[in-house]
């Protein structure tokens, strides 16, 4: 590796423009004659709309439009959709209820957005708001899921009789059931994996500019995937056509899911700027993100997992009922499924599983991926019940799971997926020595002589990364394909860009992108620049999700290098007489091996640009484009120890250890790995310990804002002890599994483990607020 | 309509704007200084800090025309004669910031916070000091350790003068 | 936020003047509860008069052990001051834990008062100092200016001027704060003045702040933290919420008023 190359520590080219507040978010955008936007939007959980006056507000100072769903369904724009369609164990599709981007009929949950205003300042805007008047006649409310399966509950869509979207199966069942039928102990948990409200720190944002003499359209947006934005709307929304809209995501700050999703506010803004002439800008408030933006997580499971007595796991069955608020948003269905159920077996070797999962509407926002997606789900019911089962046995958690572990590759599990590699023994060795794993039953002795009570959690989590290889997913129902697009241009003067559908919205890949080209060419990293984020720069791309960005945007600028590589060499070799299997290129130079002759980089891209002396038949340029498409999953894995000290008389956790050993594979660029993993924990640890979402009964969110949904703050969080192992992923170039969602994902069982190993009570519900932990160790007396 | 003035960033500023326009709106809008974000409406997150008369405040729960009169600092102000601040240079060297959101108010408090602490800081004061800002990122390790090393920076530059 | 009307007040009187011209004035101090409030269109006053600028309402003073505020004095002035801070540190640690460090900038001792919330810091102060209020018009003991929610002694068109006090021999307040907003769920304020001890409570009844006259009674039998053992902290009446039920804030309770004696009777001076 150089010294900005492949494995370089090398800091981050954007940071200049962000710690000098010269950032550029959605929100800090201005075009001329720009107006603002602001919904009204819906107090009731379900209520008929009877009827919609917007006189009052249309004569509002500053007003410029008062726009409804009808208007809207008469311009032909299209209902949101679900672009995953997931079939139910009898073989029906899945039950999609219609969802208008602004409501005509009906709403469903409070926040659903039934009327825009656009106005000349925001507040003006929000004053006309209030007086629009909306007639509701109100229907009953069900935010519970399982509540929702229950006869005679409320009913959310006509399409969906029972509230049930589907029900889905995947496993052997006869197969699990005669597993069980044979074992010596069986370990059962009810547990619930609390809803989360992503909360990005950049509230979505979106500017809609419609420019009649072009017909043509701009949208910015705060999204992870720009392209996937404007496929979406040009092919089932009907906005505009693809080559008539354009989608710009320019600086986003932080998504974790919730800004893949094309939501109802672009549709509308860009669709409004037309009905107005004026250019449309909306911003959330944080209020209106808690309401409007989609959720994540919100299961609640019923698991068994079934023991030979030599304490091997002979099956687990698992049953989910997966809460999906009002709507099917984007991406909704595949999170409870493929995304969660294929992930099951974990780091074991289980002969027999199987898995069924309801999916439900209810009148609560629509929930979607968040973080790990899927995976944190299963990563917290196996890790719960098997530290629960290690608790029964009693044996050591750490001894029940290496007994079994899966060792050889690759490996397929009875849930579809097909593991390539991993070391879990190593991961686990080496987080239990940092933790000093044997040697806590020391402390928890010294801690209880200070009054404390001290407990230590484990977490072998395994996920499924570099999402994903098109035809799979496409035979299991995904709507698009899932590679990834590059292209690599090398200016006349040797610089070069790097184009991409991948996008940054806090991961680093202006830097990390680079460093692959600085490994390539010896160039400096400030001679590479990364565009990405615009559908009028780069063609085509599937976006930042499922950590992707690395296993998938990655291997396909490795890929376009490898072209640009060989036509670089065709002209170096051409120019300096020699074979070309003879040229190499490093540290900037274009060199014959074993020679002392050699050209600057700069020259061979001079002389692809001035076409003076090609190889005959070359086409002049230095150019190359490549789509590359996953052979499979890449499967990161690792380990994570929490160790807490609580105050019994007040329930507060206090985290005094954490650990994380994680396999990521190759590794670009280590600062941004653990920069990764750090911000990875504090959401896994915010799940476990902090973040709660609640809706009461009526379906009013009670957890509405940051002075009562817990944002993990500095003070919630221990310096964090991480550290990594490799074993190199085979399923692509780089061998690089990602890393982005690791931390979210094998913490929150870490947590939990180590809380109710402290109370001794395993009845404890994330997140394990001092009030919950207190309640639990009352409980428990 | 209230009248605004202030000194911004070394340079006086005039402007009107509704009585009801918060700082930061004033700042963004008006002066289109951009660095100043607005991540919540609860008065919480601290993406909003900038230094009024040379403390730290939220700009989101500040009227402008309750600033007026004031001299303002804001992270586009916070570096001098076009040299980064020691915190900017500490962000970056540590990788304290993912997304760049939160970054603004972060060095802002942070700035805020070494300048009450000359005699150093350790882990657990910095972490109680930034309780009023809110990072969805780095899980504050990084942001930690970079007010560490800035403080100690600046600590070792006023013993040195 | 609707549109209002701003005013800089210069005097007291002058302000006192802009309130009664107003249609729906409100005063304005440092605006850590009023303007998220309006920002949430919870509040909508036709004028705000500021107070904040207002000379003869800054600064503390200190005179032997007797100690007088200013309404206008942020929490960060009260925290950092070192003379008030060697006569009552339970005063200046209080108001070095009141929010964050931007709120406590901002905010000021007069403004908490006035406001009355049921979560604020100072009021369990001002009752266990048995301060006195002074206002525009009089002077208020703080045991007749809490009222209730939100409520307190003050009239219309008055304006907190100062809280005076004198300093106990020993005091000490002890929060646990709500892990979402950082409020008080239950905060307690021990003070101990010769014979007398006074325990006043925030962040925990439903109708505010108040005393907690069985401590009082346990405490002048021993002033120890054992002392508090077998009190039992009634539930009824207490606040009840996402956070903390009314049973865990009776418990919160208990034990802060315990390790605020702990911490009195740890404590060298």
């Amino acid at each position: 590796m150089g010294l900005e190359g492949i494995g370089a520590r090398v800091l981050r080219k954007e940071d200049k423009r962000f710690i000098t507040g010269k950032g550029r978010y959605t929100d800090d955008m201005v075009v001329p004659g720009m107006k603002h936007a602001a919904f009204v939007r819906s107090p009731h959980a379900h209520a008929k709309i009877i009827a919609i006056d917007t006189e009052a507000a249309k004569k509002m100072p500053g007003v410029i439009g008062v726009l409804t769903g009808a208007e809207l369904k008469a311009d032909g724009i299209g209902n949101l959709i679900c672009g995953w369609m997931i079939h139910s164990k009898d073989g029906s599709p899945m039950k999609m209820g219609a969802w208008s981007p602004l409501a005509t009929d009906a709403v469903r949950y409070v926040g659903d957005a039934v009327v825009l205003v656009v106005a000349d300042t925001k507040g003006q805007a929000r004053d006309a708001a209030e007086a629009v008047d909306i007639t509701y006649d109100e229907l009953p409310v069900v935010v519970n899921a399982v509540a929702a399966l229950e006869q005679g509950a409320p009913q959310l869509h006509p399409e969906a009789p029972g509230n049930l979207i589907f029900d889905w199966d995947l496993g052997d069942e006869k197969a699990t059931n005669e597993a069980f039928a044979n074992a010596s102990h069986v370990t059962r948990l009810d547990i619930v994996n609390n809803r989360l409200v992503p909360n990005a720190m950049e509230p979505r944002a979106t500017l809609g500019v419609y420019d009649a003499g072009e017909d043509h359209y701009t949208c910015w947006t705060t999204s992870q995937n720009p392209h996937v934005a404007r496929l979406v709307m040009s092919a089932f929304y009907n906005v505009a056509p693809e080559n008539k809209l354009r989608v710009i995501a320019p600086d986003v700050g932080g998504g974790f899911g919730s800004k893949i999703f094309i939501y109802p506010e672009e549709v509308i803004c860009l669709w409004a700027s037309k009905k107005t002439g004026v250019p449309v800008k909306w911003a959330a408030d944080r209020s209106e993100s808690f309401l409007a933006d989609a959720h994540g997580r919100d299961h609640a499971t019923h698991a068994e997992l079934a023991f030979d007595k030599d304490n091997k796991i002979l099956g687990l069955k698992v049953q989910t009922v997966a809460n999906l608020g009002a709507y099917m948003s984007l991406f909704s269905s595949s999170v409870p499924t493929y995304l969660y159920a294929t992930l099951l077996s974990g780091q074991y070797d289980i002969p027999a599983i199987h898995a069924n999962v309801k999916a439900v509407y209810t009148n609560t926002a629509p929930v979607d991926a968040y973080r790990g997606a899927g995976r944190p789900e299963a990563s917290f019911v196996l890790e719960r019940i098997i530290e629960t089962a290690a608790r029964e046995l009693k044996i050591s958690p750490a001894e029940l799971r290496r007994k079994n572990f899966i060792r050889s590759f690759p490996h397929q599990t009875p849930v579809i997926m097909t593991y390539d590699a991993g070391d879990f023994d190593a991961t686990l060795d080496a987080a239990t020595k940092v933790a000093d794993y044997d040697g806590f039953e020391d402390r928890r002795e010294e801690a209880a002589k200070r009054g404390k009570l001290r407990g230590i959690g484990l977490s072998c989590y395994i996920e499924a990364c570099g999402i994903a290889p098109s035809a799979a997913v496409g035979s299991l129902g995904a709507g698009v394909g899932l590679w990834e697009s590059a292209e690599v241009r090398v200016n006349a003067v040797g610089t070069i860009e790097i184009l991409t559908g991948s996008h940054s919205h806090g991961q680093g890949h202006e830097t990390t992108f680079a460093q692959l080209a600085a490994e390539r060419f010896g160039v400096p990293i400030d001679s590479v620049s990364i565009v990405h984020g615009d559908t009028d720069k780069v063609q085509m791309g599937m976006g930042t999700y499922g950590s992707r960005s690395g296993a998938v945007g990655m291997s396909a600028i490795v890929k376009a290098l490898d072209k640009v590589e060989a036509k670089a060499k065709k002209i170096a070799a051409h120019l300096l007489e020699a074979d070309e299997a003879d040229i190499e290129i490093k540290n900037g130079d274009v060199k014959v091996a074993g020679t002392d002759k050699s050209l600057p980089w700069f020259q061979v891209a001079l002389a692809a640009y001035t076409a003076h002396n090609l190889p005959a038949g070359m086409e002049p340029g230095l150019k190359e484009g490549a789509f590359y498409d996953p052979s499979n999953f890449t499967f990161p894995g690792g380990c994570h120890i929490c160790e807490v000290e609580i105050d019994p008389e007040t329930g507060t956790t206090e985290i005094v250890q954490f650990v994380a050993a994680d396999d990521f594979g190759k590794i670009i660029n280590p600062m941004i790995v653990e920069g990764q993993v750090h911000g990875g924990l504090a959401q896994g640890i915010g799940q476990a310990l902090l973040e709660g979402t609640h809706y009461d009964d009526s379906g009013q969110l009670l957890t509405a804002s940051f002075m009562d949904y817990t944002m993990p703050r500095a003070q919630d969080l221990p310096s964090f002890k991480i550290m990594t192992t490799e074993t190199v992923c085979p399923s692509n170039p780089l061998g690089i599994k990602g890393c982005g969602e690791a931390g979210a994902i094998g913490s929150p069982p870490a947590v939990i483990n180590a809380i109710t190993d402290a109370i001794h009570n395993n009845n404890l519900a994330m997140p394990a607020s001092p009030q919950t932990v207190w309640a639990a160790i009352q409980a428990g007396k | 309509m209230a009248r605004v003035e202030l000194v911004v960033n070394g340079r006086a500023v005039k402007g009107e704007a509704e009585d009801r326009t918060l700082l930061v709106h004033f700042l963004r809008e008006n002066l289109g200084l951009t660095g100043t974000h607005v991540g919540c409406d609860t008065s919480q997150c601290g993406a909003c800090v900038v230094h009024v008369d040379g403390m730290a405040v939220k700009s989101c729960t500040m009227l402008a025309a309750q600033a007026s009169g004031s001299t303002v600092t804001t992270i586009e102000g916070l570096g001098a004669n076009g040299e980064l601040h020691p915190l900017q240079i500490a962000f970056r060297e540590n990788h304290a910031l993912q997304c760049g959101f939160c970054t603004p108010g972060m060095i802002m408090s942070s700035a805020d916070m070494i300048r009450r602490h000359p005699n150093g800081l350790d882990e657990a004061t910095v972490r109680a000091e930034l309780e009023g800002n809110i990072c969805r990122c780095t899980g504050y390790h990084n942001i930690v350790k970079a007010v560490l090393d800035a403080s100690d920076k600046s600590k070792a530059a006023v013993q040195a003068i | 936020m609707y549109e209002t009307q701003y005013h800089r007040a210069t005097s007291v009187e002058g302000a006192a003047r802009l309130m009664g011209e107003a249609q729906d004035g409100k005063y304005l101090a440092g605006g850590m509860t009023l303007i998220p409030t309006m920002k949430q269109r919870l509040a909508s006053p036709s004028d705000l008069i500021d107070l904040r600028r207002i000379d003869a309402l800054k600064g503390i003073k200190i005179d032997g052990r007797k100690v007088r505020i200013g309404a206008v004095t942020t929490h960060s002035e009260v925290a950092t001051n070192e003379e008030l801070a060697k006569i009552c540190p339970a005063i200046t640690s209080l108001a070095g834990h009141i929010g964050d460090p931007q709120v406590r900038n901002m905010g000021t001792i007069g403004g908490s008062i006035a406001n009355n919330d049921p979560a604020a810091d100072y009021p369990s102060a001002m009752l266990a100092l048995e301060a006195t209020i002074i206002t525009n018009q009089r002077s208020v003991p703080a045991s007749a200016f809490f009222v209730g929610l939100f409520e307190t002694a003050l009239e219309p068109e008055e304006i907190i001027t100062a809280v005076e006090f004198t300093a106990p021999d020993k005091a000490a307040y002890k929060k646990f704060p709500n892990p979402a907003s950082l409020y008080a769920m239950a905060g307690v304020f021990v003070a101990r003045s010769g014979d007398q001890i006074r325990v006043a409570v925030t962040g925990a009844g439903e109708n505010g702040v108040f005393r907690l006259n069985d401590a009082e009674t346990a405490l002048a039998t021993s002033f120890t933290p054992s002392a508090l053992d077998k009190l039992s902290v009634n539930p009824d009446g207490l606040l009840s919420d996402l956070h903390a039920t009314a049973d865990y804030r009776a418990n919160l309770v208990k034990v802060m008023a315990k390790r605020a004696v702990a911490e009195i009777a740890n404590r060298p001076m």
